[in-house]
């Protein structure tokens, strides 16, 4: 639509059994911005991220309708790879989830499954992710220390270190931030802000002061409809639908 | 690229995965077939309905009715006893509140603990306690060691279905007036007596099947039980000595009882399951 | 407290002996009582069950856990159920009727001449029986790990069974092993199905194909001559504590394993 986007989003319709939770979305995801997709608890922000890198597919009885394109090529296709989707999509989740072994292990996970097994290159990239990720200078001590180890702050920037090591064009965030302290949230909320440079940015989050910060695009979703999106400074001005208003004046969270 | 082994990888371990989970399936199927298929020559009305007439270990006349209804009797009996044993103790583990919640871990360790001890085990125990009370082989010996053998399965699920009630409900009780032990008696357990009853079900199909138990305690004989203290057949016994004879149709019989033996056990394991598919449409929550 | 009641109540008859019981125990004597066959033979059934049945359990496990459409795993569980409580004397008739003649079948392919009643027959019995065991423990361990965690390492782009391989199965290492061992005792312990296919021959087992006397068996098949010959009663009973000690230290170990995991959840 507006700016060049890689990630659109045609006519998405989900419905859990019998249950529908995202009604006939549709969205281009510009470029190297952030955009925040914010509305009410238990309107299918989260499904709607994880149906961007097709994490619903391991869910029982799960219905999906409509085309997500990533540079051209539909996602859903039964012919795609499922593990090529995904390494274009690096996720965040709320809880940050260290997998079971030490610092650079968890890192190496990603290059080590696509295949990079020469040490020093792993060892390079667990240097510069750990460094995009604003975690370098606290655990280039440790690398070889669980992971566990780490405080909740610290940790989820090692899941966004670890994202960033399989080389993604985006990056997906949900609530990354909810489960951290202000002052690890803050953090957070900075690195992704510096790696909007180089990475598109979708994250959910139902604080809308957090979307006001660092969004520059917003999509608000109100019982599975995507109700009105755009740059964040025009809809933050001028909420054009009733429901959009209702929520950012605090009736409806 | 590495990619295509990968994807091999994954190929294999699932085919190795399904083979696993079909030999596992398979043996199911193959034990209940073969003993069917070779009970069937030997099942008639008789068997079940009579006892061993003179020589039927050597292949003539009668039935395995002393077995069946001594099984009966004494799982009945020790299923009972045991439900007596367990039930103040999963009911005081669970309406006491936090004040006592190290003990009720201790005991539910224990109980765990104690839920995979090999039946003869307690066969031995119970032999040394009816040589100490002076008891001979009888059923009420048997009794009681399957009794003991029982009590840890059947504490352990009640404690499953028992812990589900919610403690509001029991506050709710207490508020009210009642004493712990009206709490207990009237709300905990209407609450909970289908999960009860399918506890019961469950530890008394382990009890009925067991032999090593009732080896030493329960004795042996052709008769039907008539009194606690007389000695009681057993299904699993009988099934043992009538394989280990030289005669083939004797042998044949075995399976038959065996046949007896895993279809009673069957109808519980259902009545159980349905039972418990029922409960769940019922609690409260 | 019902524990200690039963330990003391085997010790009682083991007093006078134990002295002559423990010697005996580490030489081959198969005269009086050395307990030494008894024990290799249970030794040798017992590991050569959870052999065969660990790698088919756990493999059924993570398939059923991880793989399954939710038809499978829902009709799996009531047939696995099933299996669990199907009574050891079946087991022992089943694997009379078809184990004991098809290990005599095979043994001379592999140059051995038996009977069919072997430590084979016996692993083989046994292993059916506590497949049921390991693969319900395990099924809890795997559903203890959290779906986020499997999500995350998808999120990068491994496969499933990657993911299984790499992260489930390392977060659950620690319960599979209390599966594993609760497996071990439940087969240690396990007498009727095993006496009935092993041969009960007092000698130490030289190859699968020989018969074996388990220890739960030795109690078993004695306790008639318990009454007559006062000895054989302390025998077995000191038998009866050995058993009953090295089950609870494997429980014991077990679930401690398993409540930690448990207490880790919340």
């Amino acid at each position: 639509m507006n700016d060049a986007s890689h990630l659109r989003i045609r006519d998405l319709s989900i419905s859990f059994g019998d249950q529908p939770v995202l009604k006939n979305v549709s969205l281009d995801v510009p470029d190297r911005k952030i955009t925040v997709i914010v509305g009410p608890s238990g309107c299918g922000k989260t499904t709607l991220l994880k149906s961007l890198n097709r994490l619903l597919d391991s869910v029982d009885d799960v219905h999906i309708r409509g085309h997500i394109y990533v540079d051209d090529d539909d996602i859903y296709d039964p012919r795609v790879e499922v593990t090529r989707v995904r390494k274009k999509m690096g996720l965040l989740s709320q809880k940050p989830q260290v997998l079971p072994m030490s610092i650079f292990d968890n890192i190496a996970y990603g290059p080590r499954l696509h295949g990079v097994r020469d040490r020093k290159a792993l060892a390079a990239i667990v240097e510069r992710e750990l460094k995009a990720a604003g975690l370098w200078d606290e655990v280039k001590d440790r690398l070889h220390g669980p992971a566990a180890r780490l405080s909740v702050g610290q940790q989820q920037r090692l899941c966004l270190a670890r994202g960033l090591a399989v080389e993604p064009e985006i990056i997906l965030g949900d609530e990354p931030t909810s489960a951290l302290d202000p002052q690890s949230s803050r953090i957070v909320e900075q690195r992704l802000m510096a790696l909007k440079a180089d990475y598109t940015v979708i994250v959910v989050t139902h604080i809308l002061r957090q979307a006001r910060r660092i969004a520059d695009y917003i999509a608000f979703l109100y019982l599975g409809e995507l109700v009105e999106h755009g740059p964040a400074s025009a809809i933050f001005a001028a909420p054009r639908d009733p429901r959009t208003q209702a929520y950012f004046s605090g009736e409806i969270s | 690229m590495g990619f295509r082994r990968r994807k091999w990888e994954e190929r294999i371990v699932r085919a190795l995965m399904l083979v696993s989970t079909g030999l596992v399936l398979g043996s199911l199927l193959m034990i209940l077939g073969t003993v069917i298929i070779k009970a069937l020559p030997a099942i008639n009305l008789d068997m079940i309905t009579k006892t061993p007439q003179g020589g039927y270990y050597m292949g003539k006349a009668g039935g395995i009715l002393n077995a069946i209804l001594g099984s009966l009797y004494l799982a009945s009996g020790a299923t009972l006893l045991a439900l007596l044993l367990s039930l103040p103790i999963v009911l005081s583990i669970n309406t006491y509140s936090l004040r006592s919640k190290a003990w009720a871990v201790q005991v539910r360790f224990f109980l765990d603990v104690l839920w995979g001890v090999p039946s003869i085990v307690y066969g031995a125990f119970g032999f040394i306690v009816m040589t100490l009370l002076g008891l001979r082989a009888s059923l009420l010996a048997g009794i009681l060691t399957v009794a003991l053998l029982e009590l840890p399965i059947m504490a352990r699920a009640m404690d499953e279905v028992i812990r589900l009630v919610p403690s509001a409900l029991i506050d709710a009780s207490a508020s009210l007036g009642a004493t712990r032990l009206e709490t207990a008696l009237r709300v905990v357990l209407r609450q909970s007596l289908p999960g009860i009853l399918t506890a019961m079900l469950i530890a008394f199909g382990r009890g009925i099947g067991d032999a090593a138990s009732v080896l030493f305690t329960a004795g042996f004989t052709d008769h039907i039980p008539t009194s606690l203290t007389q000695p009681a057949a057993t299904l699993p016994l009988a099934i043992f000595f009538q394989l280990g004879t030289p005669f083939p149709e004797v042998r044949e019989r075995a399976y038959a009882s065996a046949a007896v033996l895993t279809l009673i056990i069957l109808i519980v394991s259902l009545a159980a399951r349905a039972l418990s598919r029922k409960l769940r449409k019922h609690i409260i929550n | 407290m019902l524990g200690l009641f039963l330990k003391s109540g085997a010790v009682l008859s083991l007093q006078p002996l134990s002295r002559l019981l423990f010697s005996a125990a580490w030489k081959p004597l198969k005269g009086q009582f050395g307990l030494l066959a008894f024990l290799c033979g249970t030794m040798w059934v017992t590991l050569a069950a959870m052999i065969l049945a660990v790698p088919v359990a756990l493999l059924t496990a993570i398939y059923l856990s991880e793989f399954a459409p939710r038809f499978v795993r829902s009709l799996a569980k009531p047939f696995i159920d099933l299996l669990a409580g199907i009574p050891s004397v079946v087991f022992g008739v089943w694997g009379v009727l078809l184990i004991v003649p098809l290990v005599a079948r095979i043994a001379p392919l592999f140059g051995a001449y038996s009977s069919g009643y072997s430590v084979l027959a016996g692993a083989v019995v046994l292993a059916i029986m506590i497949l049921p065991t390991i693969i319900l423990v395990s099924l809890e361990v795997f559903s203890a790990v959290s779906r986020d965690l499997r999500d995350a390492s998808l999120a990068l782009g491994a496969t499933r069974w990657e993911t299984v391989k790499h992260v489930v199965l390392r977060r659950g290492a620690q319960g599979l092993i209390a599966a594993v061992v609760l497996g071990f005792s439940r087969a240690f312990g396990e007498t009727m199905a095993v006496l009935m296919v092993v041969g009960n021959v007092a000698r130490v087992p030289k190859s699968l194909f020989d018969p074996a006397y388990p220890l739960p068996a030795l109690i078993a098949n004695n306790y008639g001559e318990m009454m007559s010959i006062p000895q054989t009663e302390s025998a077995l009973m000191f038998s009866a504590l050995v058993l009953l000690l090295v089950v609870l230290a494997f429980n014991f170990a077990a679930r401690l394993i398993l409540t930690r995991i448990e207490r880790r959840i919340q």
